[in-house]
Protein backbone atom coordinates (compact mmCIF):
# COMPACT_ATOMS: atom_id res chain seq x y z
CA UNK A 1 0.00 0.00 0.00
CA UNK A 2 3.15 2.40 1.07
CA UNK A 3 4.44 1.21 -2.12
CA UNK A 4 1.87 2.84 -4.24
CA UNK A 5 2.59 6.49 -2.59
CA UNK A 6 4.64 8.17 -5.03
CA UNK A 7 6.86 10.16 -3.01
CA UNK A 8 7.22 7.46 -0.48
CA UNK A 9 9.16 5.37 -3.50
CA UNK A 10 13.07 5.99 -2.62
CA UNK A 11 15.19 6.48 -5.85
CA UNK A 12 16.67 4.05 -8.15
CA UNK A 13 20.26 5.14 -7.16
CA UNK A 14 19.79 5.29 -3.17
CA UNK A 15 18.09 1.46 -3.94
CA UNK A 16 20.81 0.24 -5.82
CA UNK A 17 23.60 1.36 -3.20
CA UNK A 18 21.51 0.54 -0.20
CA UNK A 19 20.40 -3.32 -1.47
CA UNK A 20 24.05 -3.83 -2.64
CA UNK A 21 25.47 -2.90 0.60
CA UNK A 22 22.08 -5.58 2.23
CA UNK A 23 22.95 -8.14 -0.10
CA UNK A 24 26.35 -7.86 1.08
CA UNK A 25 25.79 -7.90 4.64
CA UNK A 26 23.20 -10.75 4.53
CA UNK A 27 25.46 -12.95 2.70
CA UNK A 28 28.62 -12.13 4.97
CA UNK A 29 26.91 -12.34 8.10
CA UNK A 30 24.17 -14.47 8.09
CA UNK A 31 24.05 -16.04 4.39
CA UNK A 32 27.64 -18.06 4.57
CA UNK A 33 28.02 -19.17 8.37
CA UNK A 34 24.84 -20.94 7.51
CA UNK A 35 25.98 -22.50 4.10
CA UNK A 36 29.57 -23.40 6.01
CA UNK A 37 28.24 -25.20 8.70
CA UNK A 38 26.00 -27.39 6.35
CA UNK A 39 28.84 -27.53 3.80
CA UNK A 40 31.40 -28.42 6.93
CA UNK A 41 28.63 -31.15 8.04
CA UNK A 42 28.89 -32.83 4.74
CA UNK A 43 31.97 -32.30 3.94
CA UNK A 44 33.04 -36.55 3.89
CA UNK A 45 29.61 -37.48 2.37
CA UNK A 46 26.50 -38.17 3.95
CA UNK A 47 27.86 -41.41 5.39
CA UNK A 48 30.49 -39.77 7.82
CA UNK A 49 27.64 -37.55 9.11
CA UNK A 50 25.30 -40.40 10.00
CA UNK A 51 28.78 -41.98 11.64
CA UNK A 52 28.94 -39.05 13.27
CA UNK A 53 26.00 -38.43 15.01
CA UNK A 54 24.98 -41.81 15.47
CA UNK A 55 27.66 -42.94 17.89
CA UNK A 56 27.39 -43.35 21.97
CA UNK A 57 29.12 -39.63 22.91
CA UNK A 58 26.59 -38.00 20.69
CA UNK A 59 23.53 -39.95 21.44
CA UNK A 60 23.84 -39.29 25.13
CA UNK A 61 24.18 -35.69 24.39
CA UNK A 62 21.65 -35.59 22.35
CA UNK A 63 19.20 -37.60 25.13
CA UNK A 64 20.11 -35.19 27.62
CA UNK A 65 19.64 -32.15 25.62
CA UNK A 66 15.77 -32.67 25.27
CA UNK A 67 15.83 -34.50 29.48
CA UNK A 68 17.02 -30.60 30.48
CA UNK A 69 14.61 -29.04 27.72
CA UNK A 70 11.65 -31.14 29.00
CA UNK A 71 12.01 -30.67 32.48
CA UNK A 72 13.28 -26.84 31.82
CA UNK A 73 10.55 -25.70 29.77
CA UNK A 74 7.60 -26.74 31.77
CA UNK A 75 8.93 -24.83 34.59
CA UNK A 76 9.03 -21.92 32.65
CA UNK A 77 5.18 -22.87 31.08
CA UNK A 78 3.66 -23.06 34.76
CA UNK A 79 5.82 -19.67 35.78
CA UNK A 80 4.93 -17.82 32.62
CA UNK A 81 1.39 -18.53 32.63
CA UNK A 82 1.31 -17.56 36.94
CA UNK A 83 2.70 -14.27 36.11
CA UNK A 84 1.54 -12.82 33.21
CA UNK A 85 -2.21 -13.94 35.20
CA UNK A 86 -1.32 -11.54 38.23
CA UNK A 87 0.76 -8.88 35.82
CA UNK A 88 -1.61 -8.70 33.04
CA UNK A 89 -5.25 -9.21 35.00
CA UNK A 90 -4.66 -7.05 38.59
CA UNK A 91 -3.30 -3.67 39.88
CA UNK A 92 -1.39 -3.79 42.24
CA UNK A 93 2.06 -1.78 43.59
CA UNK A 94 5.40 -2.38 42.38
CA UNK A 95 3.67 -4.58 39.40
CA UNK A 96 6.83 -2.23 37.26
CA UNK A 97 9.03 -3.35 39.21
CA UNK A 98 8.42 -7.15 38.88
CA UNK A 99 8.26 -6.64 35.45
CA UNK A 100 11.97 -5.66 35.14
CA UNK A 101 12.85 -8.23 37.87
CA UNK A 102 11.21 -11.09 35.39
CA UNK A 103 12.97 -9.46 32.77
CA UNK A 104 16.45 -9.70 34.03
CA UNK A 105 18.12 -12.72 32.76
CA UNK A 106 17.84 -11.29 29.73
CA UNK A 107 20.54 -8.89 30.41
CA UNK A 108 22.55 -11.16 32.64
CA UNK A 109 26.05 -12.53 30.81
CA UNK A 110 24.93 -16.45 30.63
CA UNK A 111 28.33 -17.06 32.24
CA UNK A 112 27.19 -15.30 35.17
CA UNK A 113 23.75 -17.38 35.22
CA UNK A 114 25.97 -20.35 35.71
CA UNK A 115 28.04 -19.02 37.87
CA UNK A 116 25.64 -18.14 40.78
CA UNK A 117 24.69 -21.97 40.87
CA UNK A 118 27.97 -22.47 41.38
CA UNK A 119 28.36 -19.73 44.07
CA UNK A 120 25.48 -21.69 45.90
CA UNK A 121 25.67 -25.11 45.67
CA UNK A 122 29.33 -25.41 44.92
CA UNK A 123 32.04 -27.28 47.01
CA UNK A 124 33.09 -23.96 48.20
CA UNK A 125 29.52 -22.69 47.60
CA UNK A 126 27.19 -21.77 50.38
CA UNK A 127 25.26 -24.56 50.60
CA UNK A 128 28.14 -26.88 49.44
CA UNK A 129 29.20 -28.83 52.48
CA UNK A 130 25.45 -29.41 53.13
CA UNK A 131 25.15 -30.94 49.92
CA UNK A 132 28.36 -32.77 49.98
CA UNK A 133 27.62 -34.42 53.82
CA UNK A 134 24.05 -35.59 52.12
CA UNK A 135 25.55 -37.05 49.20
CA UNK A 136 23.47 -34.80 46.61
CA UNK A 137 25.31 -33.62 43.33
CA UNK A 138 23.93 -30.54 41.26
CA UNK A 139 26.97 -28.77 40.11
CA UNK A 140 28.13 -31.06 37.23
CA UNK A 141 25.06 -32.96 37.03
CA UNK A 142 21.35 -32.92 35.40
CA UNK A 143 20.44 -30.84 38.57
CA UNK A 144 22.69 -27.56 38.19
CA UNK A 145 22.09 -27.65 34.03
CA UNK A 146 18.15 -27.68 34.51
CA UNK A 147 18.84 -24.66 37.07
CA UNK A 148 21.16 -22.77 34.47
CA UNK A 149 18.85 -23.25 31.66
CA UNK A 150 15.48 -22.62 33.58
CA UNK A 151 17.79 -19.43 34.73
CA UNK A 152 18.49 -18.55 31.15
CA UNK A 153 15.02 -18.83 29.30
CA UNK A 154 13.32 -17.35 32.62
CA UNK A 155 11.88 -14.50 30.91
CA UNK A 156 10.66 -15.97 27.49
CA UNK A 157 7.27 -17.25 28.00
CA UNK A 158 6.08 -14.92 30.33
CA UNK A 159 7.59 -11.72 28.26
CA UNK A 160 5.40 -13.46 25.17
CA UNK A 161 1.88 -14.08 27.63
CA UNK A 162 1.68 -10.54 28.82
CA UNK A 163 1.20 -8.38 26.48
CA UNK A 164 -1.23 -10.81 25.12
CA UNK A 165 -3.16 -10.43 28.46
CA UNK A 166 -3.23 -7.13 28.64
CA UNK A 167 -4.55 -6.91 25.36
CA UNK A 168 -7.23 -8.99 26.07
CA UNK A 169 -8.47 -7.20 29.02
CA UNK A 170 -10.81 -8.82 32.03
CA UNK A 171 -14.14 -8.79 30.87
CA UNK A 172 -14.34 -12.37 29.04
CA UNK A 173 -13.29 -13.49 32.14
CA UNK A 174 -15.07 -11.48 34.59
CA UNK A 175 -18.22 -12.75 32.84
CA UNK A 176 -17.48 -16.30 32.85
CA UNK A 177 -16.99 -15.87 36.55
CA UNK A 178 -20.26 -14.29 36.73
CA UNK A 179 -22.15 -16.69 34.85
CA UNK A 180 -20.91 -19.14 37.17
CA UNK A 181 -17.77 -20.69 35.99
CA UNK A 182 -15.14 -21.49 38.44
CA UNK A 183 -11.45 -20.56 38.69
CA UNK A 184 -10.33 -23.10 36.99
CA UNK A 185 -12.87 -23.54 34.36
CA UNK A 186 -12.51 -19.34 33.82
CA UNK A 187 -8.90 -20.01 32.56
CA UNK A 188 -8.98 -22.98 30.55
CA UNK A 189 -12.22 -21.82 28.73
CA UNK A 190 -11.70 -18.25 27.93
CA UNK A 191 -8.55 -17.28 29.08
CA UNK A 192 -6.05 -19.97 26.96
CA UNK A 193 -7.97 -20.59 24.16
CA UNK A 194 -7.37 -16.39 23.93
CA UNK A 195 -3.41 -16.68 24.46
CA UNK A 196 -2.89 -20.23 22.75
CA UNK A 197 -0.96 -18.50 20.22
CA UNK A 198 1.37 -16.33 22.34
CA UNK A 199 1.72 -19.27 24.26
CA UNK A 200 3.06 -21.28 21.81
CA UNK A 201 5.63 -18.77 20.19
CA UNK A 202 6.53 -18.10 23.81
CA UNK A 203 7.55 -22.00 24.28
CA UNK A 204 9.33 -22.01 20.68
CA UNK A 205 11.55 -19.60 21.33
CA UNK A 206 11.91 -20.56 25.22
CA UNK A 207 12.71 -24.56 23.97
CA UNK A 208 15.05 -23.09 21.52
CA UNK A 209 17.25 -21.23 23.79
CA UNK A 210 17.11 -24.39 26.04
CA UNK A 211 18.50 -26.72 23.81
CA UNK A 212 21.37 -24.35 22.37
CA UNK A 213 22.09 -22.89 25.85
CA UNK A 214 26.27 -23.08 25.97
CA UNK A 215 27.51 -19.96 28.39
CA UNK A 216 25.35 -21.21 31.03
CA UNK A 217 25.38 -24.88 30.77
CA UNK A 218 29.58 -25.32 30.11
CA UNK A 219 30.13 -23.46 33.61
CA UNK A 220 27.81 -25.70 35.32
CA UNK A 221 28.30 -29.01 33.75
CA UNK A 222 31.84 -30.13 34.22
CA UNK A 223 31.70 -31.68 30.86
CA UNK A 224 31.79 -35.10 31.24
CA UNK A 225 31.74 -36.67 28.24
CA UNK A 226 28.71 -39.01 28.25
CA UNK A 227 27.12 -38.15 31.45
CA UNK A 228 27.04 -34.27 31.43
CA UNK A 229 27.79 -33.31 27.95
CA UNK A 230 24.71 -31.43 26.12
CA UNK A 231 25.00 -31.15 22.35
CA UNK A 232 26.30 -27.55 22.05
CA UNK A 233 28.91 -28.61 24.53
CA UNK A 234 29.53 -31.79 22.82
CA UNK A 235 30.03 -29.96 19.49
CA UNK A 236 32.15 -27.41 21.37
CA UNK A 237 34.25 -30.65 22.28
CA UNK A 238 34.62 -32.19 18.73
CA UNK A 239 35.45 -29.02 18.03
CA UNK A 240 38.59 -28.51 20.13
CA UNK A 241 39.78 -32.21 18.67
CA UNK A 242 40.03 -31.15 15.79
CA UNK A 243 37.13 -33.60 15.19
CA UNK A 244 35.58 -31.04 12.53
CA UNK A 245 33.04 -33.19 10.47
CA UNK A 246 31.35 -34.73 13.76
CA UNK A 247 31.30 -31.13 15.24
CA UNK A 248 29.26 -30.10 12.31
CA UNK A 249 27.33 -32.74 12.16
CA UNK A 250 26.07 -32.68 15.66
CA UNK A 251 25.95 -28.58 15.13
CA UNK A 252 23.51 -29.14 12.11
CA UNK A 253 21.11 -31.12 14.42
CA UNK A 254 21.14 -27.69 15.96
CA UNK A 255 20.53 -25.25 13.20
CA UNK A 256 17.91 -27.85 11.67
CA UNK A 257 16.01 -26.71 14.80
CA UNK A 258 17.02 -23.36 15.00
CA UNK A 259 15.38 -23.33 11.32
CA UNK A 260 12.69 -25.25 12.18
CA UNK A 261 12.09 -22.62 15.23
CA UNK A 262 12.35 -19.92 13.09
CA UNK A 263 9.26 -21.55 10.35
CA UNK A 264 6.94 -21.94 13.10
CA UNK A 265 7.55 -18.61 14.12
CA UNK A 266 6.65 -17.01 11.05
CA UNK A 267 4.05 -19.29 10.58
CA UNK A 268 2.72 -17.95 13.70
CA UNK A 269 2.73 -14.40 13.13
CA UNK A 270 1.24 -14.85 9.56
CA UNK A 271 -1.79 -16.49 11.42
CA UNK A 272 -1.75 -13.62 13.57
CA UNK A 273 -1.55 -11.44 11.34
CA UNK A 274 -4.45 -13.33 9.36
CA UNK A 275 -6.66 -13.27 12.42
CA UNK A 276 -6.52 -9.83 13.65
CA UNK A 277 -7.42 -8.84 9.54
CA UNK A 278 -10.41 -11.20 9.58
CA UNK B 1 -23.02 10.30 49.19
CA UNK B 2 -21.19 10.29 46.16
CA UNK B 3 -18.05 9.42 48.30
CA UNK B 4 -19.51 6.32 48.89
CA UNK B 5 -20.70 5.29 45.47
CA UNK B 6 -17.30 5.67 44.30
CA UNK B 7 -15.63 3.84 46.79
CA UNK B 8 -17.33 0.30 47.56
CA UNK B 9 -17.43 -1.05 43.61
CA UNK B 10 -14.04 -0.39 43.24
CA UNK B 11 -12.99 -2.34 46.38
CA UNK B 12 -14.86 -5.25 45.02
CA UNK B 13 -14.13 -4.91 41.36
CA UNK B 14 -10.92 -5.96 41.87
CA UNK B 15 -11.52 -9.56 43.41
CA UNK B 16 -14.17 -10.54 40.57
CA UNK B 17 -11.23 -12.37 39.06
CA UNK B 18 -9.63 -15.65 41.40
CA UNK B 19 -6.19 -16.42 41.63
CA UNK B 20 -4.39 -13.38 42.67
CA UNK B 21 -2.74 -14.25 45.65
CA UNK B 22 -2.19 -17.94 44.44
CA UNK B 23 -0.51 -16.61 40.90
CA UNK B 24 1.54 -14.17 42.79
CA UNK B 25 2.83 -16.58 44.92
CA UNK B 26 4.21 -18.66 42.48
CA UNK B 27 5.69 -15.75 40.84
CA UNK B 28 7.58 -14.31 43.52
CA UNK B 29 8.42 -18.35 44.95
CA UNK B 30 9.86 -19.21 41.65
CA UNK B 31 11.73 -15.45 40.39
CA UNK B 32 13.38 -15.62 44.10
CA UNK B 33 14.34 -18.99 44.03
CA UNK B 34 15.72 -18.74 40.38
CA UNK B 35 16.92 -15.11 39.97
CA UNK B 36 16.85 -13.22 43.92
CA UNK B 37 18.21 -16.12 45.74
CA UNK B 38 21.23 -16.44 43.02
CA UNK B 39 22.48 -12.86 42.91
CA UNK B 40 22.21 -12.25 46.44
CA UNK B 41 24.83 -15.16 46.95
CA UNK B 42 26.50 -13.78 43.77
CA UNK B 43 26.80 -9.65 45.47
CA UNK B 44 27.15 -11.50 48.98
CA UNK B 45 30.02 -13.09 47.70
CA UNK B 46 32.18 -10.30 45.63
CA UNK B 47 31.16 -8.13 49.03
CA UNK B 48 33.46 -10.52 50.83
CA UNK B 49 36.68 -9.45 48.78
CA UNK B 50 35.36 -6.06 49.91
CA UNK B 51 35.61 -2.52 48.32
CA UNK B 52 39.35 -2.18 48.44
CA UNK B 53 39.40 -5.80 46.53
CA UNK B 54 36.80 -4.87 44.35
CA UNK B 55 38.71 -1.74 42.92
CA UNK B 56 41.89 -4.29 43.01
CA UNK B 57 39.98 -6.56 40.60
CA UNK B 58 39.00 -3.73 38.65
CA UNK B 59 42.70 -2.31 38.30
CA UNK B 60 44.26 -5.90 37.52
CA UNK B 61 45.97 -5.03 33.85
CA UNK B 62 44.93 -8.81 32.74
CA UNK B 63 40.71 -7.74 33.76
CA UNK B 64 41.51 -4.12 32.02
CA UNK B 65 42.79 -5.43 28.98
CA UNK B 66 39.71 -7.73 28.76
CA UNK B 67 37.69 -4.91 29.71
CA UNK B 68 38.76 -2.84 26.87
CA UNK B 69 38.76 -5.35 24.43
CA UNK B 70 34.89 -6.38 25.27
CA UNK B 71 33.50 -3.14 25.27
CA UNK B 72 35.50 -1.82 22.73
CA UNK B 73 34.52 -4.83 20.44
CA UNK B 74 30.79 -4.67 20.99
CA UNK B 75 31.31 -0.90 20.44
CA UNK B 76 32.56 -1.10 16.60
CA UNK B 77 29.66 -4.52 16.36
CA UNK B 78 26.73 -2.12 17.45
CA UNK B 79 27.81 0.65 15.60
CA UNK B 80 27.80 -1.95 12.28
CA UNK B 81 24.25 -3.26 13.61
CA UNK B 82 22.68 0.11 13.56
CA UNK B 83 24.24 0.99 10.22
CA UNK B 84 23.32 -2.36 8.44
CA UNK B 85 20.10 -3.13 10.94
CA UNK B 86 18.25 -0.02 9.79
CA UNK B 87 19.06 -0.35 6.72
CA UNK B 88 17.77 -4.04 6.52
CA UNK B 89 14.66 -2.18 8.79
CA UNK B 90 14.01 0.32 5.97
CA UNK B 91 14.03 -2.15 3.42
CA UNK B 92 11.85 -5.14 4.96
CA UNK B 93 9.58 -2.03 5.57
CA UNK B 94 9.22 -0.09 2.65
CA UNK B 95 10.38 -1.92 -0.31
CA UNK B 96 8.69 -4.95 -2.06
CA UNK B 97 10.63 -7.49 -3.21
CA UNK B 98 11.00 -11.55 -4.07
CA UNK B 99 11.68 -13.24 -1.04
CA UNK B 100 11.61 -10.18 1.32
CA UNK B 101 9.54 -12.40 4.01
CA UNK B 102 12.05 -15.32 3.47
CA UNK B 103 14.60 -12.43 4.47
CA UNK B 104 12.28 -10.96 7.36
CA UNK B 105 12.03 -14.55 8.74
CA UNK B 106 16.01 -14.85 8.48
CA UNK B 107 17.13 -12.12 10.58
CA UNK B 108 15.74 -13.94 13.44
CA UNK B 109 18.41 -16.18 12.89
CA UNK B 110 21.15 -15.43 15.35
CA UNK B 111 18.15 -15.51 18.05
CA UNK B 112 17.78 -19.12 17.30
CA UNK B 113 20.73 -20.70 16.23
CA UNK B 114 22.88 -21.92 19.44
CA UNK B 115 25.76 -19.44 20.11
CA UNK B 116 28.60 -22.79 20.20
CA UNK B 117 27.29 -23.34 16.54
CA UNK B 118 27.51 -19.89 15.38
CA UNK B 119 30.81 -19.72 16.50
CA UNK B 120 32.13 -22.78 15.13
CA UNK B 121 30.82 -21.42 11.91
CA UNK B 122 32.08 -17.89 12.16
CA UNK B 123 35.54 -19.02 12.82
CA UNK B 124 35.64 -21.69 10.00
CA UNK B 125 34.69 -19.23 7.53
CA UNK B 126 37.24 -17.18 8.57
CA UNK B 127 39.92 -18.64 9.64
CA UNK B 128 43.08 -18.87 7.43
CA UNK B 129 42.20 -21.30 5.11
CA UNK B 130 38.64 -20.69 5.39
CA UNK B 131 36.12 -19.12 2.52
CA UNK B 132 36.65 -15.50 3.48
CA UNK B 133 39.69 -15.70 6.01
CA UNK B 134 41.94 -16.69 2.86
CA UNK B 135 40.61 -13.78 0.93
CA UNK B 136 41.01 -11.69 4.23
CA UNK B 137 44.68 -13.09 4.77
CA UNK B 138 46.00 -12.47 1.02
CA UNK B 139 45.18 -9.10 1.69
CA UNK B 140 46.96 -9.34 4.69
CA UNK B 141 44.43 -8.54 7.67
CA UNK B 142 44.04 -11.26 10.23
CA UNK B 143 40.51 -12.15 11.41
CA UNK B 144 39.81 -14.90 13.24
CA UNK B 145 41.72 -15.43 16.50
CA UNK B 146 42.24 -11.41 15.77
CA UNK B 147 40.23 -8.47 17.57
CA UNK B 148 38.20 -8.24 13.83
CA UNK B 149 36.81 -11.92 14.48
CA UNK B 150 35.63 -10.64 18.12
CA UNK B 151 33.48 -8.07 16.52
CA UNK B 152 32.54 -10.05 13.88
CA UNK B 153 30.64 -13.05 16.11
CA UNK B 154 29.15 -10.04 17.87
CA UNK B 155 27.96 -8.40 14.30
CA UNK B 156 26.17 -11.78 13.68
CA UNK B 157 24.59 -12.21 17.39
CA UNK B 158 23.26 -8.27 17.82
CA UNK B 159 21.69 -7.83 14.14
CA UNK B 160 18.48 -8.89 15.68
CA UNK B 161 18.02 -6.41 18.17
CA UNK B 162 18.73 -3.17 16.11
CA UNK B 163 16.11 -4.94 12.98
CA UNK B 164 12.91 -5.59 15.85
CA UNK B 165 13.82 -2.37 17.31
CA UNK B 166 13.39 -0.30 14.36
CA UNK B 167 10.77 -2.25 11.94
CA UNK B 168 7.78 -1.30 14.32
CA UNK B 169 9.15 2.15 14.64
CA UNK B 170 8.96 2.48 10.85
CA UNK B 171 6.06 0.97 10.06
CA UNK B 172 3.47 2.97 12.51
CA UNK B 173 5.66 6.27 11.02
CA UNK B 174 2.85 8.14 9.23
CA UNK B 175 3.56 8.26 5.11
CA UNK B 176 1.90 12.06 5.63
CA UNK B 177 5.39 13.53 6.91
CA UNK B 178 7.34 12.24 4.19
CA UNK B 179 4.69 13.28 1.81
CA UNK B 180 4.45 16.68 3.22
CA UNK B 181 8.07 17.28 2.99
CA UNK B 182 8.35 15.93 -0.58
CA UNK B 183 5.00 18.36 -1.46
CA UNK B 184 7.04 20.95 -0.15
CA UNK B 185 10.16 20.48 -2.44
CA UNK B 186 12.36 18.00 -0.11
CA UNK B 187 14.56 15.34 -1.85
CA UNK B 188 14.05 12.14 -1.09
CA UNK B 189 17.35 12.22 0.83
CA UNK B 190 16.13 15.47 2.30
CA UNK B 191 13.09 14.13 3.62
CA UNK B 192 15.15 10.77 5.17
CA UNK B 193 17.68 12.60 6.92
CA UNK B 194 15.41 15.22 8.13
CA UNK B 195 11.90 14.28 8.47
CA UNK B 196 12.59 10.51 9.13
CA UNK B 197 15.43 10.39 10.79
CA UNK B 198 14.95 12.59 13.55
CA UNK B 199 11.57 10.46 14.59
CA UNK B 200 13.38 7.15 14.55
CA UNK B 201 16.48 8.28 16.54
CA UNK B 202 14.85 6.64 20.16
CA UNK B 203 14.54 3.31 18.36
CA UNK B 204 18.04 3.53 16.78
CA UNK B 205 19.29 4.11 19.96
CA UNK B 206 17.03 1.27 21.47
CA UNK B 207 18.45 -0.87 19.32
CA UNK B 208 22.04 0.38 19.32
CA UNK B 209 21.86 -0.50 23.36
CA UNK B 210 20.38 -3.85 23.34
CA UNK B 211 22.93 -5.33 20.58
CA UNK B 212 25.65 -3.87 22.98
CA UNK B 213 24.35 -5.04 25.66
CA UNK B 214 24.03 -8.03 24.63
CA UNK B 215 27.37 -8.25 22.80
CA UNK B 216 29.33 -7.39 26.00
CA UNK B 217 27.90 -10.30 27.80
CA UNK B 218 28.34 -13.12 25.02
CA UNK B 219 30.30 -16.03 25.41
CA UNK B 220 29.76 -18.80 23.27
CA UNK B 221 30.09 -17.31 19.83
CA UNK B 222 33.41 -15.33 20.62
CA UNK B 223 35.39 -17.71 22.41
CA UNK B 224 35.70 -20.12 19.04
CA UNK B 225 36.55 -17.09 17.13
CA UNK B 226 38.76 -14.94 19.36
CA UNK B 227 41.58 -16.76 20.03
CA UNK B 228 41.82 -16.34 24.27
CA UNK B 229 45.10 -14.76 24.31
CA UNK B 230 45.55 -13.36 27.81
CA UNK B 231 45.53 -9.23 27.60
CA UNK B 232 44.89 -9.30 24.06
CA UNK B 233 41.78 -11.43 22.77
CA UNK B 234 40.09 -12.17 26.04
CA UNK B 235 36.91 -11.30 27.11
CA UNK B 236 35.40 -10.62 30.43
CA UNK B 237 33.03 -13.43 30.43
CA UNK B 238 36.25 -15.98 29.32
CA UNK B 239 38.39 -14.42 32.34
CA UNK B 240 35.43 -15.12 34.60
CA UNK B 241 34.82 -18.65 33.46
CA UNK B 242 38.93 -19.26 33.92
CA UNK B 243 38.86 -17.99 37.56
CA UNK B 244 35.75 -20.36 37.97
CA UNK B 245 37.87 -23.31 36.87
CA UNK B 246 41.18 -21.98 39.25
CA UNK B 247 38.56 -22.21 41.69
CA UNK B 248 39.48 -18.20 42.52
CA UNK B 249 35.06 -17.76 43.12
CA UNK B 250 35.47 -14.54 44.61
CA UNK B 251 37.59 -13.34 42.12
CA UNK B 252 35.30 -14.16 39.28
CA UNK B 253 31.93 -13.26 41.60
CA UNK B 254 33.35 -9.65 41.50
CA UNK B 255 34.18 -9.32 37.94
CA UNK B 256 30.77 -10.68 37.44
CA UNK B 257 29.08 -7.80 40.08
CA UNK B 258 31.24 -5.44 37.58
CA UNK B 259 29.55 -6.78 34.99
CA UNK B 260 26.15 -6.49 36.98
CA UNK B 261 26.81 -3.07 37.29
CA UNK B 262 27.62 -1.96 34.08
CA UNK B 263 24.26 -3.64 32.18
CA UNK B 264 22.17 -2.41 34.76
CA UNK B 265 23.68 1.35 33.66
CA UNK B 266 22.64 -0.18 30.58
CA UNK B 267 19.17 -1.47 31.28
CA UNK B 268 18.36 1.91 32.93
CA UNK B 269 19.41 4.05 29.96
CA UNK B 270 16.90 1.88 27.74
CA UNK B 271 13.87 2.54 30.00
CA UNK B 272 15.26 5.88 30.19
CA UNK B 273 15.17 6.19 26.29
CA UNK B 274 11.52 4.41 26.15
CA UNK B 275 10.13 6.96 28.61
CA UNK B 276 11.62 10.22 26.42
CA UNK B 277 10.56 7.78 23.33
CA UNK B 278 6.58 7.90 24.61
CA UNK B 279 7.03 11.22 25.68
CA UNK B 280 8.18 12.86 22.30
CA UNK B 281 5.34 10.94 20.78
CA UNK B 282 2.72 12.06 23.19
CA UNK B 283 3.56 15.71 22.42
Amino acid sequence: MRAERPSLVDPWPLRIIAGLLIFAFVALFLALPLWTLFAQAFAKGTEAYLRAIDEPAAWSAIKLTLTVAAIAVPLNVVFGLAASWAIAKFQFRGKQLLTTLIDLPFSISPVISGLVFVLLFGLQGWLGPWLRAHDIQVIFALPGIVLATVLVTFPFVARELIPVMEAQGTQEEEAARLLGASGWQTFRRVTLPNVKWGLLYGVLLCNARAMGEFGAVSVVSGHVRGRTNTMPLHVEILYNEYNLTAAFAVASLLALLALATLAAKAALEWRGRTEIAS
Amino acid sequence: MTLALDTTPRVRRTRVLPGFRLTLGITLAWLSAIVLIPMIALVSRAAGVGFDGLIATATDPRVLASFRITFGASLIAAAINLVFGSLLAWALVRWRFPGRRLLDGFVDLPFALPTAVAGIALTTLWAKHGLLGSIAEAQGWRVAFAPPGIAIALVFIGLPFVVRTVQPVLEELEPELEEAAALLGASRLQTIGRVVLPELIPALLTGFTLAFARAVGEYGSVIFIAGNRPGQTEIVPLLIVTKLEQYDYAGAAALAVLMLAVSFVMLLAINLLQTWATRRHAR
